[in-house]
């Protein structure tokens, strides 16, 4: 058995105003400054801070960005002066894939390095498009369940990313007849990719880099890897073949981008030579022919299985992985492991505004950042979402992240569930 | 261990100690919000041109505007009372009479702040609203459909237009509860609804009483979920569920042999296969001696049960609690996995009574929301699989099937019924009408800001044991009514005649071939 991963979270607090979801806005103009202030009542200390700085009745109405929503000083005021908003600069974050409540979980877990809980049960919406079209399984007295966020059982999450020999070719003695091909072993199925939209600044990077180091997993920029990512073009067989000669102990992988039209371009690259095919959506998770991700990724496992290689080559799938779930999700449609990008950033305190695409400043300083602070978050969100994917695993009764791949028994899928639930029930489904 | 349990306490001794009316009625009496601002969709905003004549105080049907006998001004407001949709209708618009032109009508920013996809502020301000009258909403809120884009929220009754009505009198809502005929006791409850397991330590003891007592009240049962059973709840005795869960915290043979129904915890739906966790901070030396533990370590519980690998397994898990308790009847609460048809089946084989299941979507405790929204399948397809299945396999009038997780509103429970459960069981209902606003930090601080779910004495007394009970007995008042009139447009007059009737349902998102 490989050696126990753990990854080494601390808390990290953010270094700007974090943008809370709730205010409380506060009508301080009919205030009586009554005795039994219900802001010394808060039982969070919310107002704690305001009260070095908020001395008269006429200051500035506020947003507090600590609110937890519990709305008890707003039930309770004398005089009803408080009131609570969802914060219109929350609501303003990011956009329709890279949701608000996405964006303001990663920076909790960028600082915690802990997993997300809440009480109360689920309030979302009830399943969903793309990833939110699948659940995963979980298992109870007829199958057993693998207890891994306790240590009690070990959950790996180890992917070997190289081309697989089918079969050993042995000598007569019984040794190998060639070598076995080169491996780069990552301890958790996520690799570190380019940013979507621009390049971020030599700080930014570094830290990128020294936090895959840390977490021993490969960011796809840093060339000190034995990992090597090739965009694909003409000539880029003669490229790869070229770079393994002059270093046999390279990977080499390929970049596609992920659609039905490159499918045979993958089958082709991988008969060639190449040991791993990177296949990328866009940011929103948008494969070529706008299907979302985890549909595109079924769909070249599905035709690597049908040709029968399939264990022959790594799929590396990127594009819209924005939370632990998805890295699961995408490696149960057939993926051996993911690459993220956004979330790298979102750990830093990035609030996807773009301003640096249009040279205006960024309002969390990046260029500037602090390396050791800048690697720690990184850590801590990998290793929240390690977490995660071993409570996912760990409930599905896997206990390889290697067994997970192309596993879509331990899923459920809306259009299944709706089908074969409700169809017989209610009819059929309008389109 | 010897017992520390006193018999001549069951019955009498907590009850003089607490003060409280025993047992408990089934009465519905006013339970207003405990806090001071009530929180309201409307806001009535009253200018300065206001010359007091008190024409809206007369046309106001729900008694808004507030001015007694003597006084030169009005008070604040009722304004969580307030109609205005339903009152430009029926021309009793306060706004249109006023002869200066001093009242306008706003939507509150809290109102818009409110709730969530499964919990819309609808939900929870009508859940409040019945809570406090027992009333069943007049409509100008949504009542029936939350948010959330699925499943219930898509799912309606198909009514007949002019069908023969049944007198609400004549209706009868009582489920039985054990339909094995394995010589165990025939338990019915008056509503085919309970109460789901909150364990001590998890919510606040006046919420666990008033649990109880409101179970007491309508003949029906609340359960003590894993972490013991303490004493104050042994006058509700006969009303109480135990749980005999994968950390085994509390379990004592007397416990077990209290309980007319003891309840074998598998899975539960807020993180289905997952264990529990209690934070350190929340293992009080109260907590800890009822739990046999070291106050102040974390506690967890395990996930599964490390004893029980197949149906065999289980077996022998239910035949162990049969021998201790001969009265009691068994309940198997599991999750929803792909098999959960098959895990039903074997429930049943392995002689459970009841097979609870309980759905993705529900829970109240506080778990990892990555489990919350990915494991598990949410109940409404769960509901179907297994009734058919169970009547596949020839078995479905043997066994009660009771579901949970996402059941929210009377009509929730019907829509339940009609797919083909027997019955359900509720827990953030009952949270909400208590005054939970699903802020969801149930686990921080000092545990619920609201004083529900928290063990700290200064949060816990925040809510009375009284008031809570009442909210709870006037919600399911208002629930029953509900669940009556729905019965009465079928022509029904027994709640059983539902079950499974989904030619009654329509989804809004399929057409019928029929």
């Amino acid at each position: 058995m490989p050696a126990k991963y753990h990854v080494h979270t601390e808390p990290t607090p953010p270094k700007h105003k974090v943008i809370g979801k709730y205010g409380i806005v506060d009508w301080r103009e009919d205030c009586s400054a009554c005795h039994n202030c219900v802001k010394r009542e808060c039982a969070y200390s919310v107002y704690d801070s305001e009260r070095d700085r908020l001395q008269g009745a006429t200051d500035y109405v506020d947003y507090l960005y600590e609110c937890k929503g519990c709305l008890c000083c707003v039930q309770s005021c004398t005089k009803g002066l408080l009131t609570q908003e969802v914060n219109p600069e929350f609501e303003a974050l990011g956009d329709e894939v890279w949701t608000p409540d996405i964006i303001s979980s990663t920076w909790f877990q960028a600082e915690t390095g802990k997993i997300p809980v809440s009480g109360a049960g689920y309030s979302g919406p009830f399943m969903g498009p793309g990833f939110d079209a699948i659940l995963t399984d979980m298992s109870e007295i007829v199958r057993p369940t693998r207890d891994g966020i306790h240590g009690r059982e070990y959950i790996s999450t180890q992917v070997e990313i190289g081309r697989k020999l089918l079969s050993l070719p042995l000598n007569p003695d019984g040794s190998l007849a060639e070598p076995y091909p080169p491996q780069v072993d990552i301890p958790v199925p996520i690799l570190f990719d380019a940013m979507p939209w621009h390049k971020p600044s030599t700080k930014v990077t570094a830290a990128i880099h020294d936090a895959a180091k840390a977490l021993g997993t490969v960011a796809l920029t840093d060339d000190r890897s034995n990992l090597r990512e090739w965009p694909d073009s003409p000539d880029v067989v003669k490229l790869v073949r070229q770079a393994k000669s002059a270093n046999p102990d390279l990977v080499a992988m390929v970049r596609l981008p992920l659609g039905p039209e490159s499918i045979a371009r993958a089958l082709e690259l991988t008969e060639q030579g190449v040991d791993a095919i990177h296949a990328c959506a866009d940011w929103h998770g948008n494969a070529t022919d706008g299907t979302h991700i985890t549909k595109a990724v079924r769909a070249l496992h599905q035709a690597f299985v049908e040709r029968g290689n399939r264990d022959a080559v790594t799929l590396v799938a990127s594009g819209g992985i924005s939370l632990a779930e998805h890295v699961a999700k995408t490696v149960i449609c057939g993926a051996d492991c993911v690459a993220i990008d956004v979330p790298l950033m979102l750990a830093l305190e990035c609030r996807l505004c773009k301003n640096c695409l249009e040279g205006i400043a960024c309002p969390v300083g990046m260029a500037d950042i602090d390396h050791d602070y800048a690697v720690q978050r990184i850590v801590n969100l990998i290793g929240a979402w390690h977490s995660q994917l071993l409570e996912m695993m760990g409930a599905m009764g896997i206990r390889e992240v290697r067994r997970l791949r192309g596993e879509v028994g331990r899923a459920m899928f809306f259009e299944d569930l709706e089908r074969d639930c409700f169809g017989p029930v209610f009819g059929k489904r309008k389109a | 261990m010897a017992s520390t349990i006193d018999p001549g306490r069951i019955r009498t001794g907590e009850i003089a100690e607490l003060g409280v009316e025993y047992p408990p009625k089934r009465e519905v009496r006013p339970a207003p919000d405990r806090f001071r601002n009530n929180l309201s969709k409307y806001r009535v905003r009253r200018s300065e041109a206001c010359v007091k004549c008190g024409k809206c105080i007369e046309v106001c049907p729900r008694g808004v505007h507030v001015k007694p006998e003597g006084y030169a001004d009005f008070l604040f407001g009722r304004d969580h009372l307030c109609m205005a949709a339903k009152c430009k209708e029926n021309g009793t618009y306060c706004v249109d009479h006023c002869p200066q032109k001093a009242l306008s009508i706003e939507t509150t920013p809290i109102y818009k702040s409110l709730g969530d996809y499964r919990w819309t502020a609808d939900l929870i301000l009508t859940t409040w609203h019945m809570a406090e009258t027992g009333e069943v909403p007049d409509g100008e809120l949504e009542c029936e459909f939350g948010n959330s884009g699925g499943g219930f929220d898509r799912i309606r009754f198909r009514f007949p237009e002019d069908g023969p009505r049944t007198d609400p009198s004549e209706i009868n809502t009582a489920i039985p509860l054990n339909r094995r005929k394995d010589g165990r006791p025939e338990i019915t409850i008056d509503i085919p609804v309970y109460g789901g397991g909150m364990s001590f330590g998890s919510v606040s003891p006046h919420t666990m009483l008033a649990k109880a007592r409101a179970a007491m009240a309508w003949n029906t049962f609340s359960c003590t979920g894993e972490g013991g059973y303490p004493e104050r709840l042994f006058p509700y005795s006969e009303h109480m569920i135990t749980q005999v869960a994968t950390g085994c915290f509390g379990i004592r043979e007397e416990t077990i042999q209290m309980a007319p129904i003891v309840e074998f915890k598998y899975a539960q739906g807020a993180k289905p296969g997952l264990g529990g966790h209690l934070l350190g901070d929340k293992n009080t030396p109260a907590v800890a001696a009822m739990r046999e533990a070291v106050p102040g370590t974390p506690l967890f519980s395990p996930f599964p049960f490390h004893s029980v690998y197949s149906v065999e397994d289980h077996k022998k898990h239910v035949d162990w609690i049969k021998h201790i308790n001969p009265r009691a009847l068994i309940s198997c609460k599991v999750s929803t996995p792909v098999d959960v048809d098959m895990v039903a089946v074997g429930s049943y084989h392995a002689g459970a009574n009841i097979i609870h299941l309980d759905g993705s979507y529900g829970g109240t405790g506080a778990a990892p929301e990555i489990a919350k929204k990915n494991i598990a399948m949410p109940i409404e397809y769960a509901i179907s699989k297994v009734h058919t299945f169970l009547e596949e396999e020839g078995i479905r009038d043997e066994v009660t099937f009771i579901v949970s997780g996402g059941v929210r509103t009377a009509w929730d429970v019907a829509k339940a019924i009609a797919l083909g459960a027997d019955g359900v069981v509720i827990g953030t209902s009952e949270m909400v009408a208590l005054g939970c606003i699903r802020c969801a930090r149930c686990e921080s601080g000092k545990g619920c800001a609201r004083g529900i779910a928290s063990t700290n004495p200064e949060m816990v007394a925040k809510m009375t044991v009284e008031w809570a009970t009442q909210r709870l007995i006037n919600l399911l008042h208002a629930w029953r009514i509900q669940l009556v009139d729905i019965l009465s447009r079928f022509g029904m007059k027994d709640i059983k005649e539902l079950r499974g009737r989904t030619d009654l349902l329509e989804h809004m998102d399929y057409e019928r071939e029929n």
